[in-house]
């Protein structure tokens, strides 16, 4: 029975000491202890956030360099590329170009070589004529006596030579 | 319960033959650590009986000394100050109770004698360590009970030095604690911080939180974990088989009901409107079955807190009969070589025990939190 009997000073005394420590604790353990807890859990989860805009920034910034890297890149095939255009471009040019010069400069020459030819031809004709009329004279002079058939002759040369 | 009442009859049965002193329960848990010892010692007070019931009983109560080792009058006790309220305060240490004259009271009674005191204890006895007034000098018995004026009695006996223990060891560790944080703020807790930090938290997030919804639950924190630390610790010590451990203080009624108080008194002032209509109408029930509804849902208010000061009370006093009485076994049978079944079996109780502790503290937490939740839940009808 004494097991199950309550006695009065063992609860006077259990009354006094946990009402003591309930409040001590509660004010000066319990309450800054967590407090303390929280505001640490809510450091601890601001780092994190902070941590995980850290990363999505040097994900954008990631990219960012990548389009930038990319672009460039393109930029410069398409420099390339034009250049070497406009360096075929440019030896066809003067390929062409040299091409109609030599055309000219072989049209020129064979001009200049048909007229030389022309000129030769002229000059030699009339060396010829005066080669001829020298010989002819010569001739003529030994030979016609007679003033009618000299006369005659001249004339007749003188037609053979304009037909020419 | 039904733990401590086989016990109880386990040992009323062994009590008849055995020869043993009352204060042998030292010896009893010295035999624990020096068993060869004990061996050769162990057949000294055989002209004495051994009374196992007497054992474990006087062990799991209360006592105004606190018995250190040795037997009867060559023992060692720490002799602790009586305090009593009979026409003023009078104070005077036990010794004066237990070092008194020795009256005989009939055979059948255990302890068969009465003490009475001497010196500033003249005109008191101490009989089954109540202190009763003396009437011409004598108690007069009816039946086996005195009928002599009992004073009140506001000593400081063991349980309440243990008590006293408890609550200095709870506030230096927890003290400590706080100190940790004020010093160095909100950082990762080191030393003894490292130790408790997880505890008070634990209690915070997985006893009040989950039964008291809502931010009403800051306001329970405080007695919730209080009470938490204060089971935990007193258990912890009461494991402890030599002083300052021992004492069977939450295995005993006086604890466990003003904590259970503590409980029902919360419970009731924190009770909202829904809380009160749930008992006063029920919602769903019928009005013709009130008149029954509404006593039962009032007892309900009462075996709720009274089913936790049974269960805080009944484990914690088991545990102490279950290793007292397997250690009593090698002293039933007068052989230390029992020594060799009875110390491994208590000491796996003792292990349990330790489970125990920290199983009953966090029951009485969290279904005092699940009574306090329920009275301040919101209707959700």
């Amino acid at each position: 029975m004494d097991l199950v009997s309550p006695s009065f000073g063992l609860l006077f005394w259990t009354g006094i000491t946990f009402c003591l420590l309930l409040l001590v604790l509660a004010k000066f353990v319990w309450k800054p202890v967590l407090s303390a807890v929280n505001a640490r859990s809510q450091k601890i989860d601001e780092a994190l956030l902070e941590a995980e805009k850290a990363r999505q920034e040097m994900k954008t910034l990631q990219a960012e360099n990548e389009r930038i890297l990319k672009e460039a890149r393109a930029e410069r095939d398409a420099i390339l590329k034009e250049a070497k255009e406009v360096g075929l471009k440019m030896i066809e040019e003067s390929r062409d170009k040299a091409k109609t010069e030599g055309q000219k400069l072989i049209e020129s020459a064979k001009q200049a070589i048909n007229n030389e030819r022309n000129s030769a031809i002229a000059d030699m004709k009339a060396q010829i004529a005066t080669f001829s009329v020298d010989i002819a004279e010569s001739l003529v002079k030994e030979s016609l006596a007679a003033d009618d058939k000299q006369k005659s002759l001249v004339s007749k040369m003188v037609q053979d030579i304009q037909l020419n | 319960m039904n733990l401590t009442e086989k016990n109880l009859y386990l040992c009323a049965n062994f009590q008849a033959n055995f020869k043993m002193s009352r204060t042998a329960i030292i010896r009893l848990l010295s035999i624990v650590t020096s068993l060869l010892f004990l061996a050769f010692t162990g057949s000294a007070a055989e002209e004495k009986k051994f009374n196992v019931t007497e054992t474990i009983m006087h062990h799991v109560l209360d006592a105004h000394e606190w018995h250190l080792w040795g037997e009867g009058h060559d023992g060692t006790s720490i002799y602790l100050p009586v305090i009593i309220y009979d026409n003023g305060i009078k104070v005077f240490s036990s010794s004066h109770l237990y070092r008194g004259k020795a009256v005989p009271v009939a055979d059948s009674l255990k302890p068969s004698e009465y003490l009475v005191g001497k010196g500033p204890a003249e005109g008191y006895a101490l009989l089954h360590e109540k202190i009763y007034k003396l009437n011409n000098g004598k108690l007069a018995f009816h039946g086996a009970h005195p009928k002599n004026a009992m004073p009140l009695d506001l000593s400081i006996t063991k349980n309440v030095l243990s008590l006293f223990i408890g609550a200095l060891i709870l506030l230096v560790v927890m003290l400590s604690t706080a100190v940790y944080y004020k010093k160095n703020g909100a950082v990762a807790p080191r030393g003894i911080a490292k130790f408790i930090e997880p505890l008070i938290v634990y209690v915070r997030d997985e006893i009040v939180k989950p039964n008291i919804h809502g931010a009403k639950h800051t306001r329970y924190i405080g007695f919730i974990t209080t009470a938490f630390f204060f089971i935990l610790v007193n258990n912890l010590l009461g494991m402890i088989p030599v002083f300052p451990g021992g004492a069977n203080l939450t295995g005993n009624i006086s604890v466990t009901l003003f904590l259970a108080v503590c409980t029902l008194l919360v419970t009731v002032f924190s009770g909202n409107k829904n809380y009160w209509r749930h008992i006063f109408a029920t919602p769903g029930v019928p009005w013709v079955l009130l008149p029954i509804m509404i006593p039962i849902e009032l007892v309900g208010i009462f075996t709720k807190p009274f089913a936790l000061m049974i269960r805080l009370f009944a484990n914690l006093t088991a545990g102490h009969i279950i290793i007292l009485a397997l250690i009593s076994i090698i002293f039933i049978n007068k052989s230390a070589a029992w020594g060799f079944l009875s110390v491994p079996m208590a000491l796996f109780i003792s292990v349990l025990e330790i489970l125990v502790a920290f199983l009953q503290a966090y029951l009485f937490a969290s279904l005092s939190a699940l009574f306090i939740g329920a009275a301040v839940e919101e209707d959700h009808h």
